[in-house]
């Protein structure tokens, strides 16, 4: 009946095989720096959309991302390492008994991951979402900051600051990729689905959500758990991908640069959030050369600036916030609907909402 | 006639600032109440008591022979109340169709899981909900905007839309905090046969708040009068017009009509 | 733990709360006037702390001079940085305002590290203000009553100010009531200014101060400071002045006499903060002398 639906199910599913296809060939054909560097992007694009959901599609200002990445990057780290690793990575103190001879096969290890920060989550959102904006925006960062220091000091479980290494190593991209898609999928089901409707409602207008029925602090603390837990995931992703990780990765530093990549993107853009990851990604590793010394004509050398990568991206934030406050997307999504308005294939059902 | 809504002695406490004294409504089942007062008298405090945005400091509400005093809004109107807002209070990032698809979130018997793996408990669920909305848009003129910013709208259709949306909670009760506020006569006189026709059709009781008193002693079956937070009257229109008291306090000397 | 030791540690607490104090008016006056915290308020203290040490270590200019040079330049910075970075979003969001404060707080932080380099540097102390002092068996710095001499001073100044002068009295309008302020013919906008000053002003006095206490400089050296003086503001009641001090002092008190009576929680110093902090916030988020407000529906 809906002639325009079975277009878009099409269109959907022969994107997915090309994504695949591409995946493939990059897998097979890219340089290991190059697809490392992708691998690195789909880890941010997996931070954004999860900050975005908590910020941009909830409205509630959370800066305690890092945190949970942490949490996720040490779950699922000592989950994996070989007990051979464990016994030589924890020099000072040795590692707490019941954890010495885990192994656990990787696919595991980041399902706990997510479980233990969505966790996390739930435990540190049940306080701090009663709080307003400003005020859980110094919580979270508390939170996140407390969690970094008890993992800096129970070194029987996390090394302390010493950190873990030899984590076992993905360089497929498939991992990488396939989980970013997945959770993109899954993500965007979840905001139009009602539930959705009702995150959205909370951040637009808290008391009027209230009153059309929404128990908004549930709302809150489920945006957040799964924020958390996805955050978690990224966390795990990142420690497989750099086989190493100490509680100094996960300072503040790390929610800024996804902070920028959601104000980038446009806060209540999932697409918008893919973009910018990928390209923020891409920009700071080219950014690199900045820190370098540059040779100019053979002639002369300009010294290397280091930090000055994060001197352009605190400016970059700021040019955005001031000027360019909507980002890329802005609340738009990429849908079919526009490609084919576009193409005026004839819309079957007048229907302009996603359920 | 049965009882919807009662108030016993309900009181709200600011510190030191007493918003509404002892306080006793009385709504009875499909009836039209208006409740009008001066600016400051308390109104829209009676309002947010009822429907759990503030718990009153002394007194009970009781809603359908159950004490709702002190629920917090959401389980209120899951139990069947809904309101509008003084300043409209749209969600403005959303069209028309999603503003009034909200209210039905509190009805949904369906999980998260199902949603998110497309499930027909959910999937059909939410279209028939779709449907609902719809309808309800229909019947109020406002299904050729469906797919419009619900902020893009002029004023009055805001104003409906508001309602609309209240109404898509499937309440018993209805409290519109001034509908017809920054409408012209012929807009009110609409307004005023909506609310009519609303009730009828829905079969649900509506508590309002006016300023406009063409609407109020048009429609209202019986008016309750605050003032400094406390009842200066109650009665029919014609005995509201003419109490001495309320014509000092708020209505200064009506003009009779023929 | 010896009478000298405890004699010690409530030296340390008396001058680490002054700081704390000093810090933390500048948060709750800009928070009590436009609502924002002001992450950038803390870098300041290390723009001020680094003027004076190439001021004195680069231009070889007496101490004074630096002190003063540093203590204008950084009040002049903070007034910039709101009519650049703030005043633009005051009518946006709140989100949008907050993470400008945030952009701006990095990117003087990371300006620091491409500047200066990011190994922390030695602070040149004056030896006219800092030499060790013998009382009764014990030694302790002139710092310690320095600091908390200079302190006092200055919160008597600003109470003064802001309970005397016309300025201050317009300061307290419009934290009140924004437009109604506005509508009184009081220049919002030169007011914000002001207060941007003196808080900034605040600031850099405690940077110096700072300095002289731990005489180590680093690009962020304000951000551990910064967040613990937001704390202590919101501690003693966001908005209001006297709690910031208040504030400020006990939290400087409470955290040097855990971790001197509980040495093995020295690592979880800063944690400390952020527990009474999420505390606070939850259970008594007007602080110890400030007010709930209700928001109208």
């Amino acid at each position: 009946m809906d002639e325009r639906k079975n277009i878009k199910t099409t269109l959907t599913l022969v994107s997915l095989v090309l994504l695949a296809g591409i995946l493939y060939w990059g897998q097979n054909n890219l340089s290991t720096f190059q697809i490392r560097i992708l691998n690195l992007a789909a880890i941010f694009v997996i931070l954004g959309v999860s900050m975005n959901l908590v910020i941009g599609f909830t409205g509630m200002f959370s800066l305690g991302h890092s945190g949970f990445m942490c949490i996720g990057a040490y779950t699922a780290a000592i989950l994996t390492m070989s007990p051979e690793s464990k016994e030589l990575i924890y020099f000072m103190e040795p590692i707490v008994p019941f954890l010495a001879h885990v192994e656990w096969p990787i696919f595991a290890a980041v399902i706990m991951a997510a479980l233990i920060s969505a966790l996390f989550g739930f435990l540190i959102g049940f306080p701090a979402l009663r709080l307003r904006d400003d005020y859980l925006a110094i919580a979270t960062l508390g939170f996140a900051e407390i969690i970094r220091i008890i993992v800096t000091n129970t070194i029987t479980i996390t090394n302390g600051s010493l950190g873990l290494k030899n984590i076992p190593s993905i360089k497929s991209m498939w991992v990488y990729w396939g989980c970013a898609i997945l959770i993109i999928i899954i993500l965007k089901r979840i905001i139009n689905s009602s539930w959705g409707y009702a995150f959205k409602a909370v951040r637009d207008n808290e008391i009027a959500a209230e009153a059309m029925g929404i128990n908004v602090f549930h709302a809150k603390l489920l945006s957040f758990t799964i924020g958390s837990a996805i955050a978690g995931i990224a966390g795990a992703l990142m420690g497989f991908l750099i086989t190493s990780i100490d509680p100094t990765m996960f300072r503040f530093l790390f929610t800024y640069q996804i902070l920028l990549i959601v104000v980038l993107g446009g806060m209540g853009s999932l697409t918008g959030s893919v973009i910018a990851g990928v390209f923020i990604t891409i920009i700071m590793e080219w950014l690199r050369v900045v820190e370098q010394d540059m040779n100019v004509f053979g002639l002369l050398t300009i010294p290397g600036l280091p930090g000055m990568r994060m001197v352009i991206f605190s400016i970059g934030l700021l040019m955005i916030i001031l000027f360019y406050r909507q980002g890329i997307m802005g609340t738009r999504e990429f849908n079919w609907d526009w490609l084919l308005d576009k193409l005026k294939i004839r819309r079957g059902s007048k229907r302009g909402v996603s359920l | 006639m049965s009882n919807v809504l009662h108030t016993d002695n309900i009181t709200m406490q600011f510190g030191g600032l007493k918003a509404v004294s002892d306080l006793s409504l009385e709504i009875n089942q499909g009836g039209i109440i208006g409740l009008i007062g001066p600016n400051g008298a308390g109104k829209t405090t009676v309002f947010n008591m009822i429907t759990g945005v503030y718990t009153p400091t002394s007194g009970k509400v009781i809603f359908n022979d159950q004490d709702i005093t002190g629920l917090k809004p959401d389980r209120i109107t899951a139990l069947g109340i809904a309101r509008t807002f003084q300043n409209i209070r749209l969600f403005q990032t959303m069209t028309v169709m999603e503003n009034v698809m909200i209210s039905k979130h509190v009805r949904l018997k369906a999980n998260l899981a199902e949603a998110v793996l497309g499930l027909p408990r959910y999937s059909r669920a939410r279209l028939k909900q779709y449907d609902e909305c719809m309808e309800l848009l229909h019947k109020v003129q406002l299904d050729d905007v469906v797919n419009e910013q619900a902020t893009s709208l002029p004023y009055g259709k805001q104003r409906r839309l508001e309602i609309v949306r209240a109404l898509a909670t499937q309440p018993s009760l209805l409290l519109l905090d001034e509908p017809a506020a920054g409408m012209n006569p012929n807009e009110s006189q609409e307004l005023m046969q909506f609310i009519a026709r609303i009730r009828d059709e829905f079969n649900i009781t509506v508590l309002m708040i006016e300023h406009h008193m063409e609407v109020v002693m048009g429609i209202c079956e019986r008016i309750y009068v605050l003032d400094y937070g406390v009842t200066l009257a109650e009665g029919t229109p014609a005995e509201i017009q003419n109490n001495e008291k309320v014509i000092a306090a708020y209505l200064g000397a009506v003009k009779k009509d023929a | 733990m010896s009478m000298d030791v405890l004699l010690q540690n409530l030296a340390n607490s008396i001058t680490l709360g002054s700081l704390y104090a000093l810090i933390a008016i500048g948060y709750t006056m800009v928070y009590g006037i436009i609502r924002l915290i002001n992450f950038a308020h803390a870098d300041l203290l290390m723009v001020a702390a680094y003027i004076v040490f190439y001021g004195i270590l680069v231009f070889s200019l007496p101490w004074w001079a630096s002190f003063a040079i540093a203590i204008v330049l950084t009040t002049l910075l903070g007034v910039t940085i709101e009519k650049l970075a703030y005043r633009p979003l005051r009518n946006a969001p709140r989100i949008s305002a907050l993470i400008s404060a945030i952009g701006v707080s990095f990117l003087l932080e990371n300006v620091g590290i491409v500047t200066i380099g990011a190994t922390p540097k030695p602070f040149p102390r004056p030896s006219e203000l800092v030499w060790n002092i013998h009382a009764g068996g014990i030694s302790f710095l002139s710092t310690t009553i320095i600091i908390p001499v200079v302190t006092v001073i200055l919160l008597i100044a600003v109470t003064f100010m802001v309970k005397k002068t016309k300025i201050g009295v317009a300061m307290r309008a419009v934290s009140r009531d924004f437009e109604a302020s506005s509508l009184m013919a009081v220049d919002v906008n030169k007011i914000i200014s002001a207060t941007f000053a003196v808080g900034s002003g605040l600031a850099a006095v405690g940077g110096i101060l700072w300095s002289l206490q731990y005489p180590q400089v680093d690009p962020l050296m304000g951000v551990f400071p910064g967040l613990k003086c937001f704390i202590a503001a919101v501690m003693g009641g966001i908005g209001s002045i006297p709690g910031a001090m208040i504030g400020g002092f006990i939290l400087g008190f409470v955290e040097v006499m855990l971790v001197g009576f509980f040495p093995g929680v020295s690592g979880y110093r800063d944690a400390f903060a952020f527990v009474i902090l999420i505390l606070i916030l939850l259970f008594r988020p007007g602080g110890i002398l400030g007010e709930n407000v209700v928001e109208k529906v």
